[in-house]
């Protein structure tokens, strides 16, 4: 108890905790959007993407500010959007097909592009590979200002743009004919996606970071069936699972923080999946079992095969 | 019935689409009327979805024009206002986080712009379209839980709530039963007898009689477009689908 007590008043825990939390907050309700569009892997391709950003803002400007390389990660994960979405639209490529055709590239070219820096004398490393897997102890109290500066902006406009948002989700040809351009609100929640994905990449790294966005999302999804209430509850995962995964990477030694973060969003997702009412897998077995009773008690034969 | 004093709702205009090389929509010039209830009939393929999304603007066509006749205003902007689209029921996801009141209250959304919220006065609306199409009790009904027919009928609510002027709709009776075709039929009608317009991918040619004024045949062009009465024979039926066989049972 006094070890949790301990840890709560700790600054440096504070910090990365509000961090954490803030970052599952803003990815649960991005994430919700992506997931509904069926787009649950362009938080895979855009972190995956945003790697070759890093390395090059790092090499053209060699400085080491957390900003400057979120800037160069921004920039290289927005260019990936476009060509995925230039992609599908110009040719006969699905959706699948661009991203893991773009994310592979750019990954690879991220790798490279580190290999090389590595190499520039003085870089000592210059903190990058933080970037591949997150490093949830350098966040800073800037970095929690950039945070919450970018999580305020995404929110008002979930907020200010929920109608049509949620019309274009649904059914996007509607949208259009009601004078609702879905190309414009396509760039812009795959922009909100994108800068979403950018600010969790120091935190749990371009790897992980499509995790933070998806599973808070896709739990909610299981418990509720109204949007408002499915943003609301993916929200709630994204940051009770930022705070508790720190704490436990800070109560237990070389637990790394962004690992523990997925770890323990996933354990909410398990049992969602499990344990919803109504969506989830026992329920349903439960039910199941429940009409072949009825139906035995109805005089039915238990032993028909089924085809 | 002269054709010049007719007033047109709808004028397509050396409309030609295609997807990659192959053309769908061959050169279709089309008037429709006013006021009518019309029939868009063709065999499977013969680009009736398309026709019907090239006249809301929803894809963009090699060349021609359509222009949606209005006395007060020819801005597009405006007369996006003014159509009601009902689309096919499979194009959307059903398990989507949303009651029946949801979808439908969608359909006030064109009128209020960008941002704005639904007032009260879009509640009271969605509930009245939602009695005339019979889902008033099923408001607040999950929409994964809908029959096929239920979901047809949300989406009609969906296009009624949006009180447009002209209505397509793609293929509004698939998967309803007899009955629900024929309450339907009905409301469109009294739309009709509002002096609004109603154009309907239809499928089933023996009904066209019945439910319908005007008819459009098309396969990749038009074959024939005009009053039922005149139009509507086995001779252009027969052109339309390539077929040497009786399409229409007991007619002509």
């Amino acid at each position: 108890m006094t070890a949790i007590l301990s840890l709560l008043n700790d600054y440096t825990f504070q910090t990365v905790a509000l961090g954490s939390g803030l970052l599952g907050l803003i990815s649960g309700v991005m994430g919700s959007f992506a997931v509904l569009r069926k787009q649950s892997l362009l938080g895979d391709g855009v972190s995956h993407s945003a790697l070759p950003g890093v390395a090059i803002a790092f090499i053209l400007l060699s400085s080491k500010n957390t900003e400057v390389l979120l800037l160069g990660a921004l920039l290289s994960g927005l260019l990936a959007t476009l060509f995925i979405i230039t992609i599908v639209r110009h040719s006969r490529i699905k959706f699948d097909g661009a991203l893991a055709l773009v994310m592979s590239v750019f990954f690879g070219l991220g790798l490279v592009l580190l290999t090389y820096v590595q190499k520039i004398p003085n870089s000592n490393q210059a903190g990058l590979k933080r970037f591949i897997f997150g490093q949830a102890s350098t966040l800073l109290s800037r970095d929690i200002f950039l945070m919450s500066i970018c999580g305020f902006i995404l929110l008002s406009l979930v907020v200010l743009f929920w109608k049509e948002f949620k019309l274009f989700t649904f059914d996007s040809d509607y949208a259009k004919s009601l004078g609702f351009s879905p190309k414009k609100l396509n760039l812009l929640l795959s922009l909100m996606i994108v800068l979403a994905i950018i600010i969790g990449l120091q935190t749990v790294g371009v790897i992980l970071m499509s995790a933070m966005l998806i599973t808070p999302a896709v739990a909610a999804r299981q418990w509720t069936n109204k949007l408002w209430a499915m943003v609301f509850l993916s929200s709630c995962f994204g940051a009770v699972s930022g705070v508790v995964g720190t704490a436990a990477s800070s109560m237990i030694p070389k637990l790394p923080t962004g690992p523990s973060i997925v770890v323990c969003i996933s354990i909410i997702v398990i049992i969602s999946i499990l344990a919803a009412p109504g969506r989830g897998i026992l329920h349903r077995m439960y039910r199941h079992r429940k009409n072949r009773l009825l139906y035995k008690l109805e005089g039915g034969q238990i032993n028909v095969p089924t085809i | 019935m002269s054709k010049d004093i007719i007033d047109y709702a709808v004028e397509v205009e050396d409309l030609t689409v295609a997807y990659d090389a192959k053309p769908v929509l061959w050169e279709i010039d089309l008037k429709i009327p006013k006021g009518q209830l019309m029939a868009v009939v063709g065999p499977n393929g013969a680009g009736k979805t398309t026709l019907m999304k090239a006249m809301l603007g929803l894809l963009t066509p090699v060349t021609g024009a359509v222009r949606f006749m209005d006395k007060e205003s020819k801005d597009i902007r405006f007369m996006k206002k003014h159509i009601g689209y009902v689309p096919q029921s499979g194009s959307v996801d059903w398990d989507f986080p949303a009651t029946v009141f949801d979808v439908v209250l969608m359909g006030c959304y064109g009128k209020l712009g960008w941002i704005r919220r639904p007032r009260k006065a879009d509640i009271e609306l969605t509930y009245t379209v939602l009695k005339k199409v019979g889902m008033e009790d099923y408001a607040l009904r999950q929409i994964s839980q809908l029959s096929g027919g239920q979901q047809q009928r949300v989406f009609l609510a969906r296009a009624l709530a949006q009180e447009a002027e002209i209505y397509f709709m793609d293929e509004p009776f698939k998967g309803v039963d007899v009955q629900t075709e024929k309450a339907i039929i009905l409301l469109l009608k009294e739309i009709k007898e509002q002096g609004k317009t109603v154009v309907v991918v239809h499928h089933d040619l023996q009904t066209v009689p019945d439910y319908f004024d005007w008819v459009t045949l098309i396969n990749l062009r038009v074959v024939a477009s005009g009053p039922v009465e005149e139009v509507f024979h086995e001779d252009n039926l027969q052109k339309t689908y390539k077929s040497t066989k009786t399409l229409l049972g007991s007619e002509v």
